[in-house]
């Protein structure tokens, strides 16, 4: 086999998946009836035309990347967190909490400690399916389903309860909202006119933060070593469990400062529908960014682009939002059947000598 | 006695969405499938399901054939998906437990974008009525809570002993949990593992979308986003809760749409209880039954979850 045809069969592969999405996304597109090219154009290009759109793909590929990089721990350690989405309605209310209840101290300890009370509430959601797996095998894909469920209904419960802005109570309107909380937890808006605030860097700085702790610190080898095989490093003398609950606290706590920088920098008050399908977003771009910080920062920017373009294709094209959901379904199972095709030597193998064949039925036909 | 009679009147008919799914889902993972995407596919057959009676069918007295329709086009379409699903995680080997979410996305996704295509807004539909047994739903105390609801509660408790009998009783069962077992030793003997699989996800993809129709057309009698609810999940958690045994994962179902019903009953007396901690109730006792049933899944099927691969060396 030529290296050649090893770099032509991979690239083959990969646009046949990137074409096979695509497709896939037209037949529903087709069946309601939509212009095609038209909503794809819409959704890939039309948020990059002005400064403001921009900055709106921006803001939202900013919990993604947190997100994100909380399940690539996770699925590196051998776990799926598909419990993001309440472990950030869990960390937003660990924000809200700290926020209400201290709103005098001043922004340099308030905001740290709302943070950091974000990322304790994820945590502990982490924590419960990690140790349910660790302890007793219960699998992780249900119970952090479950606790999504468990987390909404916990999270109206406190905007209607404990939460509720009096103000609310006062007029009567009945909004489930918390009031605008204390400036100490707001994180600057550093871009005249837009919505876009630090929360960008804080997000660069955990990339860079779970680089190192995954690639050059002990605990990450043991980590990535617990989810390539788990028998062999428990033979190496790894706690395999152990690490399976580290890596879910990890990427709990880090869906619950998403949490925290989302209401810190967007909406700065706890609304309904914050979490709006972050967490689910946020594993397909973990997939998408090949577990990687350096491919989760792109491919965030690239998920937010198509979140902030399906709103666009509802007002220009009449394609409902919910588009971007079957997009982001078909790209997962397109990247789980695509990674496993790649990785087959025997499928190559076999392509390799069709290959050869051709190749030599031109030969013979020229001859 | 009226309370008791209420709360079973009521659970029985609430159980049938979760029983059909949890059949379903029992045959994929005999047959070593794990398919976490029955949520998507259960999403597709609520919105499938009432499309049909919705659009050509609004009264008249026709109607029955068009919630028929509907029914029998959520049931191709949800093994369509099966086996879509069977295209990536038999044929390409995917892995299961990541596959199925994207299923589930692409399935609720699909179903929302067509339901604001096709539909818009809530819209209800006369749905399927009950019908009463004659003579058997007179009997107190027995009648109203066993004869007297729809037909398709009827037909889901008539599918248990059926899924029994052909799991255990026909080749094509016998087939399904040698794969799911040992597929290599089902290879060696002639039979195609991957094409029993693909049959097996059709099969649990049709009575998913079977039980979503249910949702959207006799129970709830519309669609919306928030439909299915986890009940897709819930079904997944039932077939470990019953030992991937039918009887067993009717009395799982019956067990949980009768807290349902008991929750619903206690609200409807006045007792004063947050909503949400009612309506987080399911989900709690998913953990905890999944908590206490650890030992069941060494009755599980051997090679549930692991793709069947006839080219690799042991």
């Amino acid at each position: 086999m030529t290296k050649q045809f090893r770099v032509l069969y991979k690239v083959t592969i990969i646009i046949l998946a990137i074409l096979a999405a695509m497709l896939i996304g037209s037949i529903i597109l087709m069946t309601i009836g939509a212009d095609v090219f038209k909503t794809y154009r819409v959704i890939l290009f039309e948020p990059l035309k002005t400064t403001l759109q921009l900055t709106e793909v921006l803001i939202r590929a900013i919990p993604l990347t947190i997100i994100a990089l909380g399940i690539s721990v996770a699925y590196r350690s051998g776990i799926i967190n598909i419990g993001a989405e309440g472990q950030m309605a869990m960390g937003i209310l660990g924000t809200t909490a700290v926020a209400l209840a201290f709103p005098e101290l001043p922004k340099p300890i308030l905001l740290p400690m709302a943070i950091l009370a974000g990322a304790m509430a994820g945590g502990v959601w982490g924590f419960i399916p990690g140790i349910l797996r660790a302890k007793l095998q219960v699998s992780e894909l249900l119970s952090t389903v479950m606790l999504n469920y468990i987390a909404a209904q916990i999270y109206t419960f406190m905007l209607r309860g404990p939460f509720l802005d009096p103000a609310e109570l006062t007029m009567g309107s009945g909004t489930p909202q918390s009031m605008r909380l204390s400036r100490g937890i707001w994180l600057d808006r550093f871009l005249k006119g837009t919505r876009l605030h630090t929360g960008i860097f804080f997000a660069l700085f955990l990339a860079l933060l779970i680089y190192l702790l995954l690639w050059k610190t002990n605990y990450g080898y043991k980590m990535r070593a617990a989810g390539a095989s788990a028998r062999a490093a428990r033979y190496g003398g790894i706690s395999v469990t152990w690490y399976l609950v580290i890596a879910m606290v990890i990427s709990g706590a880090f869906a619950g400062m998403a949490g925290a920088i989302e209401i810190a920098g967007v909406h700065r008050r706890a609304i309904e529908g914050i979490t709006g399908g972050y967490g689910f977003s946020g594993i397909v771009v973990a997939l998408f960014g090949g577990l990687h910080p350096a491919g989760i920062i792109p491919a965030s920017f690239f998920f937010g682009l198509l979140i902030v373009g399906a709103d666009m294709t509802q007002r220009m094209v009449g394609v409902p939002a919910n588009m971007v959901n079957v997009l982001q379904g078909v790209i997962i199972l397109v990247i789980v059947a695509t990674k496993m095709i790649l990785a087959d030597p025997y499928l190559m193998e076999r392509v390799w000598r069709k290959y050869q064949g051709i190749g030599k039925k031109h030969v013979e036909v020229e001859a | 006695m009226n309370f008791i009679v209420n709360i079973l009147s009521l659970g029985i008919p609430f159980s049938v969405a979760l029983l059909i799914a949890s059949l379903g889902e029992m045959f994929n993972q005999r047959a070593g499938v794990f398919n976490l995407g029955c949520e998507g596919i259960m999403a597709m057959g609520a919105f499938l399901g009432m499309l049909v009676p919705y659009s050509i069918g609004q009264g008249g007295p026709t109607s029955g054939m068009y919630n028929v329709l509907g029914l029998g086009l959520a049931m191709v379409v949800g093994a369509l998906l099966g086996i879509f699903f069977a295209f990536v995680v038999v044929t390409f080997r995917a892995p299961q437990g990541i596959a199925g979410i994207g299923l589930q996305m692409f399935g609720v996704g699909t179903a929302g974008t067509l339901f604001r295509h096709f539909i818009g807004g809530t819209q209800s539909v006369p749905g399927i009525g009950n019908f009463p047994i004659p003579g058997l739903s007179k009997i107190p105390f027995i009648g109203p809570i066993f004869f007297s609801h729809n037909v398709l509660v009827y037909l889901a408790f008539l599918f248990v002993p059926l899924a029994w009998y052909i799991l255990f009783k026909t080749p094509w069962g016998l087939r399904v949990r040698a794969v799911g077992t040992n597929p290599r030793a089902a290879d060696s003997i002639g039979i195609q593992v991957n094409k029993v699989r693909y049959q097996a996800l059709a099969v649990g993809g049709a009575l998913a979308g079977l039980a979503g129709a249910y949702l959207s057309l006799a129970q709830v009698k519309m669609f919306s986003d928030e439909i299915i609810a986890g009940r897709g999940f819930i079904a997944v958690a039932l077939v470990y809760f019953g030992h991937w045994h039918p009887v067993k994962i009717m009395g799982g179902a019956l067990l949980f749409s009768l807290a349902q019903a008991l929750q619903l009953a206690i609200q409807g007396q006045g007792i004063n209880f947050p909503y949400e901690f009612a309506v987080m109730l399911p989900y709690v006792l998913v953990i905890i039954v999944l908590a206490f049933s650890r030992e069941s899944q060494l009755l599980g099927p051997t090679s549930l979850g692991i793709p069947f691969n006839r080219e690799k060396r042991i």
